[in-house]
């Protein structure tokens, strides 16, 4: 009893111990704060990946790809059909893309992915990450009218009615300079007849190029389904080359204006048109050039696909790289993806897959997302546990101030613990205040730091602004991480740990004061000046 | 004859050790405590008194010699028995004090109370322990200050508190080390009629330390310390 009343006593009136106990609530606060953190993090992260990627992915590598992916599906079916809940097929290729930006051109490599966008939902999220509302709910290929990322300030026109008004322009501007061409050549001609000379021989090769001709070049594909009439006349306003979507940093940057807020610049938007050139699918690889206009831009928020991802319809991707077979019509692919059911052995069924296709006789690389993340997310783990160890060295730091503290306010009790000991405590009983003392002292400090930290986690998007213009240094720069907000996700499993342990740490540096206590002699003790 | 002594102790001897060179302090002190009376130990500064009462409280353990309490051997008991011994059997009154400074009045008076007895029992028996503590404020005339720390207390209000702590478990005999060498002689005057009464009203054993002859001399037993050894017997005062 009087153990409890002395060691609330001396928390009341020892402020020096408050104080030691301060690192303590500090090493809590900041743990819980950076344990937060990363754990928002990581499942931010976690999430990423696992709605762009699907849950398992068999990838091709021979260019030409694998044939007849639904007898692939049936044999996969066969094999783990149980743990499957969906499946898409698709097309990936290494390919160029090519954007006119004022008249210049700009090269990127990029990943173009042709997919069906039907199961392509089904494997992972890519819909939603559309900018036109309505191709969030359901892809499109042919450009839509208007009204791309109504939510996004400063987004560029788009659409239908931009590429009419764009090619309104170029058709305009297209005219003027022929107009000016043929005064030229017709102020030459006369400059030419004055001085008594022939017309210069390029004259006629100007009013030759009459047509309006914005793209010179015409696939082969793009003739299929005309009856042979040969090719329509290509109006920029009303048609369009098959639709693409462009991850959205292919061809977009991020730039702070001159008032520090970051604005995104567009090369491209929908509704213009882009080169892209990629490999056919024979042995003999040639390349191919083929147009595509952009339909919608995709950003994921990971700049890892957003800056090589370009999509197009599966179908059209097959028939660019002759990747269907002329006798039967079978259709090959490069790519198959794997949604399994809540709760499956992604290993499990990864290896089971390997087994039917060993990779000693299939070309077939076959992954779950987490491998193909693997270095990423072990990097994001190793950094928390670091941190984490970090910190409560921080805390056993803190220990040490504790024990000494404590040492002094033993040394000052000691005519106390005399008094004590004549009034026929035990040794146990006094070293069982100073314990006591110690596991409260823990508990007051991890206590103040778990209230602190759980305040700071709430409240960590304002104190950053706060930060930011106190020292107008950004934070958390929205440029480098895709997130505008920093996430945050507080598990009740770590707060458990996090106070346990320092609480155990303060115990523990109460130990030797407290053994000290115990073994004090009374009448030393009660002499001692 | 053993139930008139309450507290003996045969050929107590204790030296200290200062730098392997041996300081005897009590060279064979054999000294018997009458039940019911007021037995004073008179001695000159370093004389070895308060070593004594140290060994009579158990605080302290004797080189060779024995402490008898009641016909038991005290010093060489368990810890358990010992810290018992000093919790219930005795009270001790200090020259300083001793009170816990975080503590009022009425807690300190407690304290003896709530270290003796376990955290449930003292809880279901807490209301008549602070009744009891109060009873205890009260005959020490304290109970105006129940609730005040020991540092807006005097001398003299201190050691009443202190005489209540030590009367609060009911113990069979009272070692008091200079109860009044702190105070001014009028309040040390006070503090000695009030063990007085105790000691006539409750039939309380006191053993009083002190190098004051006039406080020995109104004692009814009286012992003299010289060189670690009990010298003369003073016959002892007319009993009123």
């Amino acid at each position: 009893m009087y153990r409890w009343l002395l060691c609330f006593r001396y928390l009341r009136t020892r402020y020096i111990a408050l104080a030691s106990i301060i690192s303590v609530t500090l090493g809590v606060a900041t743990l819980i704060v950076v344990n937060s953190v990363m754990a928002g993090f990581s499942a931010e992260m976690h999430d990423r990946l696992h709605g762009l990627a699907s849950d398992i992915l068999i990838e091709c590598h021979i260019s030409g790809g694998m044939p007849d992916p639904e007898r692939h599906l049936e044999e996969i079916e066969s094999v783990c059909g149980d743990q499957i809940a969906g499946s898409s097929v698709s097309v990936h290729v290494p390919s160029m893309l090519g954007i006119e930006f004022n008249g210049q051109q700009i090269a990127r490599h990029v990943n173009l992915v042709g997919l069906d966008p039907e199961t392509y939902n089904t494997v992972s999220q890519f819909g939603q990450f559309l900018l036109h509302p309505e191709n969030q709910s359901s892809v499109s290929f042919d450009l839509r009218e208007q009204g791309f990322a109504p939510d996004r300030e400063g987004f560029p026109a788009s659409g239908w009615e931009y590429r009419r008004a764009k090619a309104g322009y170029e058709k305009a501007l297209e005219l003027e300079r022929e107009r000016i061409e043929v005064l030229k050549a017709k102020a030459n001609a006369e400059l030419a007849k004055k001085r008594g000379e022939e017309p210069p021989a390029n004259a006629p090769a100007v009013a030759a190029s009459d047509g309006p001709t914005i793209s010179p070049f015409f696939s082969p594909e793009m003739l299929e389904g005309t009856n042979g009439e040969g090719p329509k006349e290509f109006d920029a306003a009303v048609d369009q080359y098959p639709g693409i979507i462009l991850g959205i940093s292919t061809c977009s940057t991020k730039l702070r204006d001159e008032d520090n807020v970051v604005r995104d610049h567009y090369y491209c938007r929908p509704g213009d048109d882009v080169r892209m050139m990629f490999p056919n699918a024979s042995d003999n690889t040639k390349v191919i050039n083929q147009k595509f206009t952009v339909v919608d831009l995709y950003e994921s928020g990971m700049s890892e696909y957003d800056s090589t991802f370009a999509f197009v319809r599966l179908d059209k991707l097959q028939d660019f790289r002759g990747m269907i077979d002329p006798q039967t019509g079978i259709r090959s692919v490069t790519t198959i993806q794997l949604k399994l059911i809540e709760g499956a052995n992604l290993n499990e069924v990864r290896d089971m897959l390997r087994r039917r296709f060993p990779p000693d006789v299939y070309a077939y690389n076959i992954q779950t997302w987490k491998d193909m993340q693997g270095p990423l997310l072990a990097a994001v783990r190793l950094e928390t546990t670091i941190l984490n160890i970090l910190l409560f060295l921080i805390i056993a730091v803190a220990g040490f101030g504790i024990l000494a503290t404590f040492f002094m306010i033993v040394v000052e009790k000691t005519r106390d613990i005399g008094t004590l000991k004549a009034l026929g405590a035990s040794g146990r009983g006094v070293m069982s205040i100073f314990l006591s003392y110690g596991l409260l002292l823990g508990f007051v400090g991890s206590g103040a730091g778990l209230i602190g930290g759980l305040l700071f986690v709430s409240n960590i998007n304002e104190i950053a602004g706060v930060i930011e213009k106190i020292t107008g240094q950004e934070v958390f720069d929205p440029t480098v991480y895709y997130f505008t907000k920093i996430p945050t996700i507080i598990h009740p499993f770590t707060l458990c740990w996090v106070m346990a342990g320092a609480v155990a740490i303060a115990a523990m540096a109460s130990v030797l004061p407290a053994l000290r206590a115990a073994r004090m002699h009374p009448v030393k003790a009660l002499r001692f000046e | 004859m053993k139930n008139e002594f309450v507290l003996q102790a045969c050929g107590i001897h204790k030296s200290y050790h200062k730098d392997r060179i041996e300081v005897p302090v009590l060279r064979g002190v054999d000294v018997n405590i009458t039940a019911g009376k007021v037995n004073a130990l008179v001695g000159r500064s370093g004389s070895g008194k308060s070593t004594l009462m140290h060994i009579l409280a158990t605080l302290d353990t004797p080189d060779t010699g024995e402490v008898i309490f009641q016909g038991q051997r005290i010093d060489n008991a368990s810890r358990a028995r010992r810290d018992a011994y000093r919790n219930r059997d005795i009270g001790i009154i200090f020259q300083f004090y001793h009170l816990l400074p975080e503590l009022s009045a009425i807690e300190n008076v407690l304290a003896p109370m709530m270290i003796g007895q376990s955290l449930w029992n003292y809880f279901r028996n807490r209301r008549e322990a602070r009744l009891r503590a109060e009873a205890m404020l009260d005959r020490v005339g304290l109970l105006h200050r129940a609730t005040h720390r020991p540092t807006e207390m005097s001398g003299g209000e201190m050691q009443r508190a202190a005489i209540a702590r030590a009367l609060m478990t009911d113990p069979k005999l009272l070692l008091a080390d200079e109860p009044t060498g702190n105070l001014d002689t009028d309040t040390g005057e006070t503090i000695l009629s009030l063990l007085d009464q105790l000691s006539r009203e409750e039939n309380l054993t006191i053993v009083m330390i002190t190098h004051d002859d006039a406080i020995a001399k109104s004692a009814d037993v009286c012992y003299r310390m010289q060189d670690g050894l009990l010298e003369t017997k003073k016959p002892s005062r007319n009993v009123a």
